[in-house]
């Protein structure tokens, strides 16, 4: 099959995939305790029957349930995501105002997190044995265990509280109104602590892989061979083995990508930063129900997507993998 | 005729005051949105209490001061309230302010979206607005909390012309709220600020001094702290972080901290004590909760010594508290001679922490470790926000904490507990505990009536003495939430509403 074919054939699949997800979706969170009427009546610190009563008929939960999720395919199958009541705002505009933020975030973990892990699996495993392969060890599993959550504090405990060199949270200065050139060095500034916090975890995750695999793949015959033939170390680990170590790694990285929307719930909180994992945390708080469906459902097509995606990476990094099939 | 007049030239400098500056408050959770007269969430009566203004403010003795009124009356009878307005408002899209703006608002907008004044309008018999200049409220009966409830989160005064005909809630320019207040809303970043910038046309001469405000949306509660330490935020308002980082925070150089700004709010925490089932119901074990429990402990270390501990419905700091009630102190064996007496065989029941954060968290817990001292078995059932909604409005516990705000007046939020014609399923803000005594209803009912202080003043007196033997909720603390500012800001909280309306005031020291 060409990569064409693939592609086409696994959309079409992906579109049948997505509905069936939005379906399961909106049963899973009407099953959830609590409405969003309530939790808004609730905040204003008094509430009578008229108000929950005017509340549910404006969200149209006064209507039967089967009636509500086909008024909620409906709108899917035609592109709209329905309108967020609490926040008086169609969903796709509250969703495209906090995507940007967020795959700024993911993306800058994932590249960081791919190109260091590699790096460090590459140098470790050339080094297997020695102290510095020790201690690069050591180090990913350091990151690898230690929660995420701490990670974060102490990081800005470190470098925004007893330093002052890095901001602690935000995705730019407020009020500075910054623009061109100095804007994106703002916005950098404060991107730098949030995605090493999101990215570390990964960091050691591709590191163990690839070195494990970097070192299983330099038993095998053909390196060897590529040894007897006299080819440089250099060579040998860059053109020989790395080429084929790598697969595993691909297929980690299409996991982690899969989570650049709505994996950043933590480090958005902590960091304040204004993508759309807190928006879909703040959401779920109050059942802001067609804010969550929305994210959900963006966050599955991205999910699809980035799977897509690998397979493709894999056919072109191995390319027997498409004559296999 | 009874009159208050208070001169706005009361609000004379008294220290040079500075022009110019910004103010960077912290807001948590972030509002769900600012139009003041379609949501009163905390949150939104923060920043939006800049934006909007309404007829009076309230010092912090609760005593009615001048906003868009600049004089009042109220007639012998208690039945006509009449406002003269102060003259060359404009609304923030400059348009002119006037009586019909305060008539709509309160006849017709507020009866339809604002769940809390539509039961004070409950005893408004005509509100009319002989000259632009004057607003008039005829009462069907007197209502002495009446004059309490013209505070800006009751009766925020929205524009006619802007909303007159329109579909409330989908109002397109509830995005952009226009108000008379000191402050102009400029931006909204979702999940980041909000700014607000001088009010240049400002009524009242010299003010605002501040040039702008912004909002910060922090969500986690360390970082706020953080925030603040770093000096990216200047103001902490009460509950922004957790009650132990209060100390270190408030130990920094040119930090303040104040207790004032809540007189209006008075907030009271209690649990309510399921009435209807298992051993809740039954009264002696209601009272032994009461003993079982070291509140000031409960004060001094949950709460880091914040607040007093409460010894009945009505807080303190509001008109007619009386302590002339039976005192529960900690008392365990009379706690357990009580469960004794009414023979309590060891039912578990459930505590229901109020999902605000790990101070509520650690407060059921004390809860827990005191009741079974004296053989309570208790369980800590935790929930999400929506969780505690559904559970306490669909009557499903047994131990429920919660807090609410008095308004001022035992009429306006204290007696819509107590009564059982609040007793509703499905609305968290009322009888949620299923307390029945009709012989205090009708008192409560008359003490919202009477004309003279002194008269409901006893009417109180008597109903408190009578409803604290009853015990039909666990009156645990009066609730002050510290605000944490840097010193070199002044005048931040002046009024009993503390700094939801504190930026008009406020100035920064250079």
């Amino acid at each position: 099959m060409t990569i064409f074919a693939v592609v086409v054939s696994r959309l079409s699949k992906a579109i049948l995939t997505l509905l069936a997800i939005a379906i399961l979706n909106f049963f899973l969170i009407h099953a959830a305790p609590g409405d969003p009427a309530v939790v808004l009546a609730g905040e204003a610190g008094a509430a009578d029957e008229q108000m929950i009563e005017q509340l549910r008929e404006r969200f149209g939960l006064d209507q039967p349930l089967y009636v509500q999720l086909g008024k909620y395919v409906a709108g899917i199958v035609q592109l709209d995501l329905g309108y967020s009541f609490r926040q008086g705002a169609p969903v796709a505009e509250l969703i495209a105002d906090r995507l940007p933020a967020t795959l700024l975030l993911t993306l800058t973990a994932f590249v960081v997190s791919l190109v260091l892990g590699i790096a460090f699996g590459v140098a470790a495993a050339a080094r297997v044995g020695k102290p510095s392969d020790t201690v690069l060890t050591t180090m990913a599993l350091l990151f690898y265990a230690t929660p995420l959550y701490w990670l974060a504090l102490m990081a800005v405990l470190v470098f925004s509280v007893w330093f002052g060199w890095l901001p602690g949270f935000g995705y730019e200065t407020v009020g500075a109104n910054y623009t061109g050139f100095a804007r994106v060095i703002d916005i950098a500034k404060h991107l730098i602590l949030p995605a090493l916090t999101l990215g570390l975890f990964f960091t050691a995750v591709y590191m163990r892989m690839a070195r494990a695999s970097m070192l299983e793949v330099s038993q095998l015959d053909f390196v060897k061979t590529a040894k007897a033939k006299g080819l440089s170390d250099a060579v040998i680990r860059r053109r020989h083995i790395l080429r084929n170590a790598i697969l595993p790694v691909v297929t980690l990285a299409g996991l982690q990508a899969g989570q650049l929307v709505g994996g950043a719930v933590l480090t958005e909180t902590v960091f304040a930063w204004p993508g759309i994992g807190r928006l879909m945390f703040e959401s779920l708080a109050a059942r802001d129900y067609n804010t969550i469906l929305g994210v959900f459902l963006v966050s599955a097509a991205m999910v699809i997507l980035f799977n897509i995606v690998t397979d493709i990476v894999y056919r072109i990094v191995d390319p027997r993998i498409g004559a296999r099939s | 005729m009874t009159t208050f007049l208070i001169a706005a030239a009361l609000a004379s400098p008294v220290a040079a005051q500075e022009a110019g500056g910004r103010l960077d408050i912290v807001v948590q959770p972030e509002p769900p949105g600012l139009m003041l007269g379609l949501v009163q969430n905390g949150p939104t009566q923060l920043v939006a209490g800049d934006i909007y203004e309404s007829l009076l403010r309230y010092d912090s003795e609760l005593t009615p001061m001048p906003s868009l009124a600049k004089s009042w009356e109220i007639s012998d009878d208690g039945l006509t309230y009449t406002f003269k307005l102060n003259e060359g408002v404009k609304w923030h899209d400059g348009e002119d302010f006037t009586a019909d703006d305060v008539v709509f608002s309160a006849d017709v907008f507020l009866r339809e979206t604002h769940a809390r004044l539509r039961a004070s309008l409950a005893y408004v018999k005509s509100i009319t607005a002989p000259d632009p200049m004057t607003v008039v409220f005829k009462l069907k009966e007197p209502f002495g909390p009446f004059i309490n409830a013209f505070e800006n989160g009751t009766m925020p005064i929205v524009p006619k012309h802007i909303y007159e005909g329109t579909d409330f809630a989908n109002n397109p320019a509830n995005a952009t709220p226009i108000g008379t207040g000191p402050f102009k809303f400029k931006e909204w970043v979702k999940g980041s600020h909000i700014h607000l910038v001088k009010n240049e046309d400002y009524y009242v001469d010299g003010l605002p001094y501040l040039d702008e405000v912004f909002y910060r949306v922090i969500p986690d509660a360390a970082a706020r702290a953080v925030a603040f330490e770093t000096g990216e935020v200047d103001v902490l308002p009460g509950g922004s972080v957790e009650n132990w980082d209060i100390p270190r925070l408030a130990e920094m150089d040119g930090v303040c901290v104040t207790e004032k700004g809540w007189e209006f709010l008075a907030p009271l925490a209690w649990m309510w004590l399921n009435n209807r089932e298992g051993p809740t119901a039954n009264e002696k074990f209601r009272q032994a909760v009461m003993y079982a429990m070291d509140r000031e402990f409960m004060r001094d270390v949950v709460w880091n010594g914040f607040g007093k501990v409460a010894t009945g419905p009505i807080a303190s700091s509001t008109n007619f508290y009386s302590d002339d009630v039976t005192i529960y102190d900690h008392n365990p064996d009379k706690a357990k001679e009580l469960l004794a007496e009414m023979g309590y065989d060891g039912e578990p029941v459930s505590i229901l922490p109020l999902p605000y954060g790990e101070t509520w968290q650690r407060w059921a817990e004390a809860v827990r470790q005191n009741l079974s001292e004296v053989g309570i078995n208790a369980e800590i059932d935790s929930s999400d926000v929506a969780g505690w909604n559904e559970k306490t409005s669909q009557w499903d516990y047994d131990m429920a904490f919660t807090y609410l705000y008095q308004y001022g007046d035992p009429a306006l939020g204290v007696s819509r507990n107590y009564t059982a014609d609040r007793i509703k399923k499905g609305s968290p803000w009322n009888n949620v505990e299923g307390y029945e005594n009709l012989a205090l209803d009708e008192k409560w009912a008359a003490a919202a009536t009477m004309v003279t202080p002194e008269e409901r003043e006893a009417a109180y007196a008597e109903i408190q003495k009578e409803i604290v033997d009853d015990v039909p909720v666990a009156w645990m603390q009066e609730l002050t939430f510290p605000t944490i500012y840097r010193c070199n800001v002044n005048d931040l909280v002046t009024t009993a509403i503390g700094i939801n309306d504190g930026p008009r005031n406020a100035w920064i020291k250079k």
